[in-house]
């Protein structure tokens, strides 16, 4: 047993059954260090057809009224599949080592908006 | 409270699930189960029941429909017997980790293979392992009762666990006896409201069923579950007690008859209970101090009680009505020797298996096995531990 | 007609930080899907890459009630809480009205749940059953299914010194399932999203069981690139690989049609599953699998009273 398995709940503190009650807490999960390369998105390109909020396997497209208003940098895995979609190559996929956007940063801004 | 009536096992058991008016049942017909589903489908085809009756394809969508309904949060209950039993398997085992509150009568059957219809436990008892209450009953009028109480002792919130309600196949369930069941208003006082602990069906509090539980917590899972079980022990003697207020009729872990002051004495379960009770009677006529454990909680094993039973006894005969093929004995058997085995008395055991695919087991062989304890009794000698009884050689 | 800001409108029903692989069809399939259902909705998932990924306790990515039960009974096991639903409704115990969907993969949909779906179907229950198929166990590592296409390259129809991958033709589960006489059952793309989600809302419209069952990329599996999942997608619609139709009470309708077909080397070419096909050995391979295609589009045409 590790440490990390000590600091968890014990049987008596946990719902019987494997049943999960808090829905959609996956969110809490970043997925976004699976990734080598990011989607930057351009607010300028965008003629905000939502084909990349339809098409992201990772539901990594933030919207808002309607509108893309950019990456869930902690959820996207980087595949790809907006920038090949996107119509007016709005979304440009670029390595993460040669990310210029400090990923860290990122990440914890994209915290700071879902709390 | 009814009148006595005359009806067969499976009628009773019909007649049970009619009174407890669940919301869903899921069955699939199997010999000798079938009568069940057929008499229950009248129900609902009449409208004197509000259940939603699923003509599932096959016992394995039978469970797995429960589960679903169970987790629907509806009081959900199917029926089986032997391979029925046998292709649920998988989510037999689900439903008990899912906690889900199901009552199943299964009529009890031998397994295939070759295939035979007739009464053995090898059904059951290979679901022993699966996390389910399971009680055994010697006749019809057991079989409905603990049908009742089955449902109380699953819905328990310490308990959360489904209840296997065994009745042997044939030999009970094909039989008229006289039963008194009890007065539908007695019943749904009895078992009250269903009120789920969760539900899929619940808008304000949507919840995960059945995810992926790895290495780090699906330990504690099953730890749950045999806290649930320990809970359970208690739970069956509350049950029991408010059952005997209503019906002046008794059920705790087993029956003792005639154990007080017995010397030797047999273990068993089911139908061949009855028998033995006459043996004893007959025995005693003769002087000789033979007495009686007809177990009816199998699951969990009430092992305290057990060894306070059993304390004064000389010889023990173990009846299984089922092999493990360990080659060290019966299942009742293996459960029996852990129970006593700490216990540090000088009691002897044997183990007798017997009636596999439905063979006839009589007064006068139930006679002969206690008169063989009376013989390891005498000069201390168990000649043969684990003894297939009834068998040609 | 379905419009994508219209859509984004409802909170999505799965969340993301679910851990299916990057480029994978299935969650862009279930987030077009949950996005036209307006009503409270009960998920049941086979087991397979979808609910191994989405539930990993103690995260559930599902925000909606969501229940896995086995691998093969993802039908049944729906079937089962759509009557605790009609029983508790009756009962007058519940005011909220429910819709009911089951998603399962090739493998938990053509082959170990086919009984338990051909029951639910038959049995009449208000449920959409979702076939995620992307036409192999890609959650045990790419064995075969009947729903892998002839002639690909799996794990357990693996291209070898004598046999060139898989040696049968993919089984017919749509039409199969519209055999049941059900009211309502489609074949769909998630590249053709407005396709799909239409034929989303008409199957929770109808007063019974219904079956859409929609092309899912595996880049894992088809050895396809991870951004090129919609691309291939959309491929498959046009070479006729992956007609889009719907046969609404027995009726067949196309819902789609390619201007022109497009030669099915083109849906083949991009994926390593059918990288032998080009070996010099296997010469005349793409032409028979060119020929399959043709007979059933001529086929889905005769069925939708256009034969030529």
């Amino acid at each position: 047993m590790s440490k990390e398995d000590n600091a968890k709940k014990g049987w008596r503190d946990i719902p019987i059954g494997g049943l999960i009650t808090e829905s959609g807490n996956a969110e809490k999960y970043h997925t976004g260090s699976w990734r080598i390369k990011r989607p930057l998105w351009s607010r300028e390109k965008c003629i905000q057809c939502l084909f990349c909020w339809a098409y992201c396997p990772d539901l990594a497209i933030e919207v808002e009224d309607g509108l893309v208003i950019g990456v869930d940098y902690a959820h996207c895995k980087g595949c790809g599949i907006c920038a090949n979609q996107c119509p007016a190559q709005a979304l440009e996929m670029i390595s993460e080592d040669k990310s210029d956007v400090n990923d860290d940063k990122a990440e914890v801004d994209h915290e700071k908006k879902t709390e | 409270m009814s009148e006595q009536i005359a009806l067969t096992g499976n009628e009773a058991l019909a007649l049970a699930m009619k009174q407890i008016n669940p919301d869903v049942v899921a069955a699939y017909p199997i010999t000798p189960q079938t009568e069940v589903v057929q008499l229950f489908s009248q129900f609902v085809a009449d409208g004197v029941v509000d259940t939603e009756f699923v003509t599932v394809e096959s016992e394995h969508s039978a469970m797995s429909a429960t589960v679903g309904a169970s987790a629907g949060g509806a009081r959900a209950m199917t029926a089986t017997s032997a391979n029925g039993l046998a292709l649920m398997w998988e989510i037999v085992y689900i439903a008990a980790s899912t906690r889900l509150p199901i009552v199943m009568p299964v009529v009890n059957r031998a397994l295939s293979g070759p295939i035979n219809i007739h009464c053995d436990h090898s059904d059951a008892m290979g679901a022993r392992d699966s996390g389910w209450l399971q009680l055994f009953g010697e006749n019809a009028q057991a079989a409905y009762d603990n049908v009742i109480q089955a449902l109380r002792i699953a819905e328990h919130r310490d308990v959360m666990l489904p209840v296997m309600v065994n009745m042997d196949g044939f030999i009970i369930s094909h039989a008229v006896e006289n039963i008194k069941p009890l007065a539908d208003q007695d019943i749904r006082d009895f078992i009250g409201e269903y009120q789920p602990a969760y539900s899929l069906l619940d808008p304000d509090q949507t919840t995960t069923y059945g995810p992926l539980d790895l290495q780090d917590f699906y330990f504690e899972h099953k730890r749950q579950q045999v806290d649930g079980l320990e809970h359970a022990l208690e739970v069956v003697l509350d049950i029991g007690r408010e059952f005997y207020q209503l019906t002046g009729r008794d059920y705790g872990y087993f029956e003792k008859y005639r154990l007080d002051d017995a010397e030797i004495a047999l273990i068993g379960l089911a139908s061949t209970m009855g028998t033995a009770r006459e043996a004893v009677n007959n025995l005693r006529k003769e002087g000789i101090k033979a007495g009686l454990i007809n177990l009816r909680l199998f699951r969990p094993f009430p092992v305290q009680a057990l060894r306070e039973a059993l304390q004064d006894i000389k010889v023990l005969g173990v009846m299984d009505r089922a092999d493990t093929f360990s080659l060290n004995g019966g299942p009742l058997f293996g459960e029996i020797r852990n129970t006593l085995f700490d216990f540090g008395n000088k009691l002897k055991i044997v183990n007798y298996i017997y009636g596999l695919g439905g063979r006839d087991i009589n007064l006068s062989d139930l006679e002969g096995i206690f008169r063989q304890l009376l013989e390891v009794k005498e000069n201390g000698k168990v000649k043969q531990l684990v003894n297939y009884y009834g068998v040609r050689e | 007609m379905v419009k994508l800001k219209d859509l984004t409108k409802n909170k999505g029903l799965l969340s993301g930080g679910h851990r299916l692989c990057q480029g994978c069809g299935a969650s862009v399939i279930v987030h077009q899907a949950l996005q036209v259902v307006e009503n409270p909705v009960v998920i049941a998932v086979a087991t397979g890459c979808l609910e191994v990924s989405t539930t990993i306790y103690p995260f559930t990515a599902w925000r909606t009630s969501f229940i896995h039960n086995a691998f093969e009974n993802a039908a049944s096991t729906l079937s089962g809480v759509e009557t605790a639903y009609r029983s508790l409704k009756k009962q007058g115990k519940l005011a909220a009205d429910y819709n009911f969907i089951a998603f399962g993969g090739d493998g938990g949909t053509y082959d170990i749940g086919f009984q338990a779906l051909s029951g639910a179907m038959e049995r009449g229950h208000r449920l959409l059953y979702i076939c995620y198929d992307n036409g192999a166990y890609m959650n045990t590592g790419i064995q075969r299914s009947s729903a892998t296409p002839w002639g690909a390259n799996t794990t357990t129809s693996p291209v070898g010194k004598v046999i060139p991958g898989k040696k049968q033709y993919r089984k017919e589960l749509t039409e199969i399932i519209a055999a049941h006489n059900v009211p309502y059952v489609a074949q769909a793309s998630p590249y053709h999203w407005k396709d799909f989600s239409r034929k989303v809302k008409k199957a929770l419209e109808v007063a019974g069981p219904s079956f859409i069952n929609v092309l899912s990329v595996c880049p894992r599996g088809w050895r396809t690139a991870e951004n090129k999942g919609m691309e291939i997608t959309k491929i498959a619609v046009e070479t006729n690989v992956w007609p889009l139709y719907e046969i609404e009470d027995g009726e067949y309708h196309i819902t789609y049609k390619p201007k022109k077909a497009r030669p099915v080397i083109e849906w083949l070419k991009p994926q390593g599953r059918f990288k032998h096909l080009f070996a010099e050995a296997n010469t005349g391979m793409v032409e028979q699998i060119q020929q399959h295609v043709n007979r059933r589009w001529q086929k889905l045409l005769k069925l939708s009273g256009q034969a030529q």
